[in-house]
């Protein structure tokens, strides 16, 4: 099973000839993903290590029923092929790209709302379903196959907290990256329905981090939606007040964004919260002492 | 992550704040009405400005945080000598850490009534949220808590934009009873959205929309704080940033491309990625050290990279210690290691450096950094066990 990315995705890079597209698809592609195809707008008919390039996202799609895209087109040009990737009929979208405008995706989040798509990232490191199959950048020799998932806003941390799980014995399900920009395509939530569903998901380890609201939604959801256990960790506890401009920001969240509100929170859904990434991987192996 | 060769942005250094003179010159390339005013750097300068704008004007401190009235850098002239020692006691004022460099001064307005505007971006809501209170003032969020109803709100669908009802909403819910300012009103809420989308705006505040006993209502302040991420296309306001406002060691990392906030301790902290160097930076903390800095090298790391963030954070007189803590994915540790004795040939530093390396290429990092043998660096197989060396180390220097 899984979640996002697996045996039936067929893979197609969006900016397959770029220096970081190329590395890090071919990468994913001798990890055992199957990459049928590449986009570069007028450098279709070229091939990169025997993948096919083509001008257009529908155009390869046609040509080799891709349904998952990854997306490494720079920061002015990514909204626009994650449009493209969408009306092309892909429903599976990573963005590895950094530094996209929030108004951006403002409108984009608002597009794919009802069109059935799963928009992970931008700025994000990608999702991993060891043993599977690799999206993204995450490097996939530090973990192995097993029922923990793993979905965190960051990519190195998310790294971090894998390494230790691995040491202690624990592999991973699936290993999602959502990103840490204030507008992602998919949220906590979405992410833990996801593993809520999945069968191979035995327990989840949430990574948070300051700023928004996005943790404080998830405890409301483990408490009300989930059966499987979940264990978290914030970063950022010791992280200085920002210097916020203005009011508005404040009255609107109602809540302060710190790493210890969002630990109260998920504590007060039941959720166990490590305070270092080491006693994190702990708690999932159920030898911290709570 | 993937950066594309563009210069390094984290999430502690994602939007540009603007200074209240700036903002209100985007409001009025908008049409919305703002005071006239003048910029003075000098008791001199401010003299030559009240003269022209004629008196009584405001002297007004232009610093990046809150609080302004309450410091004292805010001050009413009668005349232009007044104006003069007016801003002889603001220039040079602290004001939350932050020192008055400029003085905007603007013909003082009379005010009937106080309101508040602003729209931002919601996080939560995924959309642009506008707030309108006719409760204006300092203590708006004091209004927020205790009459909630008094603050009107209303999200616009980012795809479908903003349209007129909007502003005329805002102004009925409020309640807005006059007539003549609900127009004005309702047109600067309209003015106030092309201000925030066409500027890529994080946040638009009005803080307080006036009414003047003529009835003509202003804006008398500004915060303006844009995306950084929009910054490629909007040269103009990209401008506007005050590098000499910054901490001059956040100032020089930004030139460097390094991601650094300056923090209040002894133990240098460096990692790459957002989330692992504030990991990093609260296990600094949980095992009984002060970290001195949050250094994030981001996802590529090169060894340049290294060099230049290791003279950033060795610049700060308060480092005692260097926390070194990569978790190698795009960023290859051999390349950290190449850059950390790179650094240690060139700039001779003293200070001890824990390095605990894991990820792409560690073995061959930790190999190079045993056989270069320095006796100042201290390999660590954990993030733990490195946090702990380094908080040890920084007491022993």
């Amino acid at each position: 099973m899984a979640i996002l990315v697996d045996w039936d995705t067929r893979l197609v890079v969006q900016g397959l000839t770029g220096s970081e597209g190329r590395f890090h698809g071919l990468r994913n592609r001798a990890y055992g993903t199957n990459l049928v195809a590449g986009v570069t707008p007028g450098k279709g008919g070229q091939d990169v290590e025997g993948v096919p390039v083509f001008d257009t996202v529908a155009a390869a799609v046609g040509e080799t029923d891709a349904n998952t895209s990854m997306i490494f087109v720079p920061a002015p040009f990514a909204s626009d092929a994650v449009y493209e990737a969408v009306a092309a009929g892909i429903r599976t979208i990573v963005c590895i790209t950094e530094g996209i405008p929030a108004h951006e995706m403002l409108r984009l989040h608002a597009y794919i709302q009802g069109r059935g798509v799963t928009l992970v990232g931008p700025n994000c490191p990608g999702a991993l379903s060891p043993g599977k199959a690799n999206v993204g950048i995450i490097p996939a020799e530090i973990f192995r196959e097993g029922g923990v998932g793993l979905v965190s806003r960051s990519g190195t941390l998310t790294y971090q907290i894998g390494h230790e799980l691995t040491q202690l014995g624990l592999g991973n399900s699936t290993i999602v990256g959502i990103g840490g920009d204030p507008i992602v395509g998919s949220s906590f939530v979405d992410v833990l329905t996801m593993f809520e569903a999945d069968q191979q998901t035995e327990q989840v380890v949430m990574v948070g981090e300051i700023g928004g609201d996005e943790e404080e939604k998830a405890a409301a959801f483990i408490e009300a939606e989930m059966s499987k256990p979940v264990v978290a960790y914030i970063a950022g506890f010791t992280a200085p007040p920002g210097k916020t401009m203005g009011h508005a920001g404040a009255i609107i969240s109602g809540s302060s964004g710190t790493a210890q509100a969002k630990k109260n929170a998920l504590e007060a859904k039941g959720v166990r919260v490590g305070t270092t990434p080491t006693e994190t991987a702990e708690l999932v192996a159920g030898l911290a002492r709570v | 992550m993937a950066r594309f060769g563009r210069a390094g942005r984290g999430r502690l250094a994602r939007a540009l704040d603007l200074y209240e003179y700036q903002g209100k010159e985007l409001f009025a390339s908008f049409g919305i009405p703002v005071s006239e005013g003048r910029l003075a750097t000098s008791p001199a300068e401010a003299r030559g400005a009240a003269r022209e704008l004629g008196c009584p004007v405001v002297v007004k401190a232009q610093v990046l945080t809150g609080g302004r009235g309450k410091a004292g850098g805010i001050k009413l002239a009668d005349s232009p000598d007044e104006a003069e020692a007016r801003a002889r006691e603001i220039l040079g004022l602290d004001i939350r850490g932050h020192t008055v460099h400029k003085v905007w001064i603007e013909r003082a307005s009379d005010i009937a009534r106080e309101y508040y505007l602003s729209i931002t971006l919601d996080r939560s809501a995924k959309k642009p949220l506008f707030m309108f209170t006719t409760e204006g003032g300092v203590d708006i969020e004091e209004v927020a808590a205790t009459s909630p109803d008094a603050l009107v709100r209303l999200h616009v669908d980012p795809l479908e934009g903003y349209h007129p009802w909007q502003g005329r909403r805002l102004v009925h819910d409020a309640p807005v009873e006059d007539p003549g300012e609900q127009k004005q009103i309702a047109a600067i809420v309209g003015k106030l959205y092309r201000a925030f989308t066409e500027c890529e705006a994080m946040l638009c505040e009005i803080n307080p929309l006036v009414v003047t006993p003529q009835g003509e209502v202003r804006a008398l302040d500004a915060k303006f704080t844009v995306d950084d991420n929009a910054l490629f296309r909007l040269p103009r306001i990209a401008e506007m940033r005050d590098r000499a406002a910054a901490d001059p060691l956040e100032a020089l990392a930004r030139e460097k491309g390094v991601i650094y906030v300056k923090l209040d301790g002894e133990v240098g902290v460096l990692g790459n990625g957002a989330g692992l160097t504030m990991s990093t930076v609260d296990v600094v903390t949980f095992v009984g050290g002060r970290p001195a800095n949050f250094c994030d090298l981001g996802g590529g790391g090169d060894a340049q990279g290294v060099v230049d963030a290791l003279e950033v954070i060795t610049r700060d007189p308060q480092v005692r210690s260097i926390f070194f803590n990569v978790f190698g994915g795009i960023t290859r540790c051999d390349e950290v290691a190449r850059g950390i004795l790179q650094a240690l040939d060139q700039m001779g530093i003293e200070d001890p450096i824990v390095v605990r390396l894991d990820g792409t290429n560690a073995e061959e990092g930790r190999r190079l950094l045993e056989d270069a043998a320095r006796s100042n660096v201290h390999a660590e197989a954990t993030m733990l066990d490195g946090a702990r060396r380094a908080v040890e180390l920084a007491g022993a220097a």
